[in-house]
């Protein structure tokens, strides 16, 4: 049983406390992403829970065991790196068997797995090269063998792929997930930790996404949730391409709200997703793709200043500034008629089901309620 | 028309042919000027080599009657009854004493030396700034302040007339400067793969040995490399601690044939400094290669 438990996880390095406490169970045979701008911490988490980076406070257990002071060699986890790591000096093979050399394994047993891992990755005509003969792709697979060698209770990935080009890493992508569920189906432990900065590798992996921000988690939900009912302003300002539009608002009645002197309404509905009657002032969070082209001086949408159109083929993107305040839209072309040109007023009506209201003081959801 | 284009071409054509054979005649005249200049400057450099080659095949009173490198009547005279020394000792056996001190420093040394640097490059433990401190400062002290002290103590443990105040210190990581060319050159070397190798179930020593003492190999032939040379030139410290001759390295035996004889035999001196060279003349172009590699990279990096 490969179950992943992190209570109350800190690290300080000298006074400054990087990792505040954190909380997060991941489940046997779970995929789960840790993901976070730069400096959240992430990458600390999980050197910590591979055990190369020593444990300030709180535990680690693997399995249901505590492992803060075991070494990294005795936690049953593996670990693949951002830049690979390979041994420069030793051939494939020798990379691949180095752990079960280590523990003095029968050279038939090597042989075996060796073989196995490397058809399972389709490396077996790498096998005799050194390191530096290899791909960007070819090391990270290679890399990706060494660590699944091991039949490790966890796998760690930092941010493996980032040092591939686009379409490579789009490839290795489904590469990752597919061996993921291969292992699963053998019924092999695969539980999986995946470090990322990258929002898309994040949606498109993850069982389940953890999102961080300076060493603390934000959100831990599953894409579909994580996209469409995010926790907080953060959250929702990070997942999500183009950005979820934010603005500055107040709460004018049961079914409306005010935004740059102008009231979206919001229909009876939504009401019984707050929890709560907002006191303040709100933030009104809208994603791009929740807006919609309104039929002029139609009363209850955003009346704005068309500043600048995208064409991306299938949808546009129209940038519209609303007072100060500049938001994006993207419609489907279909429904964009070319009638609006820039310096055009235009009318964008909201979809209630994709509006958001958040504290401004918290950023808490407070629409989340149902 | 196809002719009138031609006849306008072909003057500038014949113009660009003649700048470029102007170009390229500068270039060879530059390539020649050069290698004359550098062969003139390394002859220079390797005369005394050269000579001290050529007179080890002259005759005694040939060395001084004639100036030139080349000896007019050829003799292995020198070799001859140089090998065979003033001393009940054929040089051989200076040789091979030689190797007693030469083989435990340099294994001694690139061993000691890797523990040492690999400590301060990769962990952290209390103390370490000043201990590095105290190590760069060593760097900085001149022998000479040590000899007495030292002697003092090696006479205190009885090791005077051995090898053992030779190498020892040196196996111990005594020479500074090479802890601090390893310590440069580790720096330079990304911890992922030791971590990988922590991961995959390495001990630290495990990883220090697998992983580190690879990647630090053409450092560490440097290192080698310099001790052994260093080792085999070494006068002063045999001079200091070894009295019976038996125990004699080359370095001492060489001033031992201008010592005991009345009229100095120089040729026998030169044949076997010619012979003294050798070792170490063979070892650096066996290993040029990993030399210039330790050398450059554990600079350039570091």
């Amino acid at each position: 049983m490969a179950r992943l438990q992190l209570r109350n996880l800190e690290k300080d390095y000298g006074s400054f406390r990087a990792v505040h406490g954190i909380n997060l169970d991941v489940e046997d045979g779970e995929f789960m992403v840790l993901v976070g701008p730069s400096g959240c911490a992430k990458s600390t988490t999980l050197r910590m829970i591979a055990g190369l980076e020593r444990v300030t406070g709180g535990e680690i257990r693997i399995g249901g065991e505590l492992v803060n002071d075991k070494t990294p060699g005795d936690r049953g986890i593996s670990m693949v790196f951002q830049n690979y790591a390979l041994y420069p000096h030793m051939k494939v093979r020798k990379n691949l068997s180095f752990s079960m050399r280590l523990k003095r394994r029968p050279s038939a047993e090597i042989e075996q797995a060796t073989n196995h891992v490397s058809s399972l990755l389709e490396i077996d005509p790498l096998l005799d090269r050194l390191p530096k003969q290899l791909s960007g792709g070819q090391a990270q697979r290679v890399a990706v063998g060494r660590a699944l060698i091991k039949k490790p209770q966890v796998f760690l990935f930092d941010e493996p792929l980032s040092n591939l080009d686009a379409k490579l890493r789009a490839s290795m992508r489904v590469r990752i997930t597919d061996l993921h569920k291969r292992l699963k189906a053998e019924n092999q432990q695969a539980t999986v930790i995946y470090v990322t900065h990258d929002q898309t590798e994040a949606m498109t992996m993850g069982d389940r996404i953890c999102v961080m921000k300076d060493g603390r988690i934000m959100q831990v939900a599953d894409p579909v949730t994580l996209y469409s009912r995010p926790a907080n302003t953060f959250v929702a300002g990070f997942i999500g391409s183009p950005e979820m539009n934010f603005l500055d608002g107040t709460f004018e009645g049961p079914e409306s709200v005010g935004a740059a002197d102008q009231t979206i309404s919001l229909g009876a509905d939504f009401t019984r997703r707050l929890s709560g009657e907002p006191s303040g002032g709100v933030t009104i969070g809208i994603r791009p793709q929740h807006l919609r082209i309104a039929a002029a001086e139609t009363p209850g949408t955003l009346k704005g200043k068309l500043n600048r159109i995208e064409f991306m083929g299938h949808e546009v993107y129209l940038y519209v500034d609303i007072g100060p305040k500049r938001i994006i839209a993207v419609v489907p072309s279909a429904s964009y008629d070319r009638g609006a040109l820039r310096d055009d007023w235009v009318w964008l009506s909201p979809d209630p089901k994709g509006v958001h209201l958040f504290d401004r003081q918290s950023g808490e959801n407070i629409s989340l309620a149902l | 028309m196809t002719d009138h284009i031609l006849s306008q071409n072909s003057p500038a054509a014949h113009d660009i042919d003649i700048a470029r054979s102007r170009e390229t005649r500068r270039h060879r005249l530059n390539a020649v000027l050069r290698y004359a200049l550098l062969t003139a400057v390394g002859l220079l450099m390797l005369y005394p080599l050269i000579w001290l080659i050529g007179a080890s095949f002259k005759t005694n009173s040939e060395i001084f009657s004639n100036p030139g490198f080349w000896p007019e009547n050829p003799t292995l005279d020198g070799y001859i009854k140089g090998w065979k020394t003033s001393t009940p000792y054929s040089f051989g056996t200076f040789f091979l004493n030689t190797l007693w001190i030469v083989i435990p420093k340099v294994i001694g040394t690139a061993i000691s030396c890797t523990a040492v640097a690999y400590g301060f490059a990769r962990f952290d433990f209390p103390g370490k700034k000043i201990l590095f401190a105290a190590l760069i400062a060593t760097l900085l002290l001149p022998n000479v302040v040590t000899r007495i002290p030292q002697y003092l103590i090696f006479r205190d443990l009885g090791w005077l007339d051995s090898y053992l105040p030779l190498w020892v210190p040196s196996a111990l990581a005594g020479d500074a400067f090479f802890v601090f060319m390893l310590v440069q050159f580790l720096r330079a070397i990304p911890r992922d793969m030791e971590e990988a190798a922590r991961v995959d179930g390495a001990t630290t020593w495990q990883t220090l040995i697998f992983i580190v003492v690879p990647l630090l190999m053409p450092a560490l032939i440097s290192v080698c490399l310099f001790q052994f040379m260093w080792t085999m030139n070494d006068f002063l410290g045999p001079l200091i601690y070894i009295s019976s001759v038996d125990k004699y390295p080359i370095s001492l035996a060489l001033k031992l044939s201008i010592d005991t004889t009345e009229a100095f035999e120089w040729n026998r001196v030169l044949a076997m400094s010619v012979l003294s060279l050798a070792p170490a003349l063979a070892v650096f172009f066996l290993a040029q290669k990993y030399f210039i590699d330790g050398i450059s990279s554990g600079g350039i990096k570091g």
